[in-house]
């Protein structure tokens, strides 16, 4: 691998209760490149995406062990500021949540929380980061509507600037084009990759095609475990594991 | 056919829900009605505004202001709405959003059960408890003589009986916001306070309105407690450590008891006629505003 990893997990396991659903995961993610988690439902790859922005401790009994560092930083160290943390990452869920606010609302939302108040600077990034995710002419007359006025891919597209608004090192997608139409599939795929000359961009899906068509690297998650980690072609074409030649054959047969 | 009986058992059942709610509103619509009539006579002989806005309440003289018990009623209510909605605010978001679940099964159902106490232990609570600790503390305050029967009293009983009624409602209110919604404000970097203020709240407001709404319309209705402790002298209450009557006690202190006096009995009615008036314009006033809240959010 060329680049540095940007982040890096290190014998992190991770329990529902008395159930383990990650099982000594260790890997690096590279900077500034696409990385998708791909594998069957239920086998740990929303999970052990959650862990990377500590999502996991609003919900109960679950327990983190082990190491996941971001930019040299232990994420789970005791005295790291979990805001400091989730400040670094924008999320996108499998169905976009507008918060209960106007677009403008919406995407303003982080800046404010972290403290910027001047009006004509909101204006701005909020302009900005719209047409960063090209929502902006779609929703430029509109912009103190609610944002659940919106098509579900042009919510999609508004929490991505959302997220963006906090100016993030990372984006997380938790499988972001699943309630997606295929045009709107279609934008947000190509938003990735051109976001990934800025971003590093960490994406849960169980589209192979879609993994294929925007990753740099795929990591193949079976069982709580990773089975096998590579650059996208390489992983796909040519799998080392028999477990993930099974999947990848399953998938396009 | 078997598909023309399906479909005539839809109609029937259609049919008879229909019929049934049509019952409930007719019904309520006849009590309103029924108790305009009643109050006629005492309509007939004085207008309706100098009922509503004298304060003189001689029975015996053949006069009836009702201002009195219309201010008692309105101050012990939103006094008690005071008292009880920020405490049950922040319990139901303690529970909702900050308890872990075993405290949450355990307290949730605790609450559920005062809601089922019956208000007269309430009251006698209210007469031990409530009324000797507001003559202790405000009672020595020379130029304001209190029995510590008072709006107060009445107030805190209030809002200890509507405290149960608001949190079951709110949390279960605050448990309908989508955790993902909450994640996307935590993953923004925002606190959990941040989360609560913005989202949550802002989220819950319609929920948090119609939880308000009903528990105002419970206050407004009260009537065995709040009479225990409240002192029940026909004057507007200054203060709240004066006493007051609401229309609620009144009817159930006289009702029965003195219609041989003329005019009373119509003057009861329609002290039950105002009550109604003012919770149906109370109910109707939150629906305005809760389809204002609603409108802005969607």
């Amino acid at each position: 691998m060329t680049n540095t990893p940007h982040i890096s997990v290190q014998n992190l396991n991770l329990y529902y209760g008395t159930r383990q659903a990650l099982k000594n995961i260790n890997i690096n993610i590279p900077d500034k490149k696409v990385t998708s988690f791909i594998g069957p439902s239920g086998c740990g790859k929303t999970s052990l995406l959650k862990t990377f922005n500590r999502l996991h401790d609003s919900a109960l009994d679950v327990r983190v062990a082990g190491k996941v560092l971001v930019d040299g930083e232990n994420i789970y160290d005791k005295q790291v500021e979990v805001t400091h943390i989730r400040k670094k990452m924008g999320l996108l869920s499998q169905r976009p949540f507008p918060l209960p606010l106007s677009i403008y609302g919406n995407v303003a939302y982080g800046p404010k929380l972290h403290g910027v108040k001047d009006k004509p600077l909101l204006d701005a990034l909020v302009e900005q980061r719209l047409k960063e995710v090209a929502l902006w002419d779609e929703v430029k007359d509109r912009l103190h509507t609610p944002a659940t006025g919106l098509s579900i891919g042009q919510q999609q597209r508004l929490c991505l600037a959302r997220g963006l608004a906090v100016e993030p090192e990372i984006i997380l997608g938790d499988e972001p084009t699943s309630a997606l139409d295929p045009k709107s599939t279609h934008k947000v795929e190509e938003l990735f990759l051109e976001l990934k000359n800025k971003y590093t961009i960490v994406l849960v899906t169980h589209i192979l095609r879609q993994a294929r068509r925007v990753s740099d690297y795929i990591v193949f998650v079976y069982d709580g475990q990773i089975i096998e980690f590579g650059p996208t072609e390489e992983l796909l074409l040519n799998p080392k594991e028999e477990l993930t030649k099974d999947y990848i054959r399953g998938f396009f047969s | 056919m078997p598909d023309t009986r399906r479909l005539l058992k839809e109609r029937i059942a259609g049919t008879a829900m229909l019929v049934l709610t049509a019952v409930s509103i007719l019904l309520t619509a006849a009590i309103g009605i029924g108790l305009y009539i009643r109050s006629e006579p005492l309509l007939a002989r004085h207008s309706l505004g100098s009922l509503l806005t004298s304060s003189v309440w001689k029975p015996m003289k053949g006069e009836f202001g009702f201002f009195p018990f219309i201010m008692g009623t309105l101050w012990v209510t939103c006094l008690a709405l005071f008292i009880a909605l920020p405490l049950s605010l922040l319990s139901a978001i303690y529970l909702s959003e900050y308890a872990a679940p075993r405290i949450r099964r355990m307290v949730v159902p605790i609450v559920d059960l005062l809601s089922g106490i019956p208000p007269v232990v309430y009251g006698v609570w209210g007469v031990l408890f409530v009324v000797p600790l507001i003559q202790r503390s405000a009672g020595t305050d020379v130029t304001h003589f209190t029995s510590g029967y008072s709006v107060l009293a009445g107030a805190i009983v209030l809002a200890v009986m509507i405290f149960p009624l608001l949190i079951s409602i709110l949390f279960e209110v605050f448990s309908g916001v989508p955790l993902e919604m909450k994640n996307a404000s935590l993953s923004l970097g925002a606190t959990q306070w941040q989360t609560i203020k913005f989202v949550l709240l802002k989220k819950s407001a319609p929920g948090i309105l119609a939880a308000t709404a009903l528990a105002v319309s419970r206050s407004f209705g009260e009537t065995i407690a709040v009479l225990m402790v409240c002192g029940n002298m026909p004057l507007a209450p200054h203060a709240v450590t004066d006493a007051c009557y609401p229309l609620p006690a009144l009817i159930a202190n006289n009702y029965g008891e003195m219609l041989s006096v003329p005019m009373y009995d119509s003057a009861l009615l329609f002290a039950a006629f105002i009550l109604f008036v003012i919770i149906f314009l109370f109910n109707l006033l939150s629906r305005i505003v809760l389809a204002r809240i609603e409108k802005n959010l969607v």
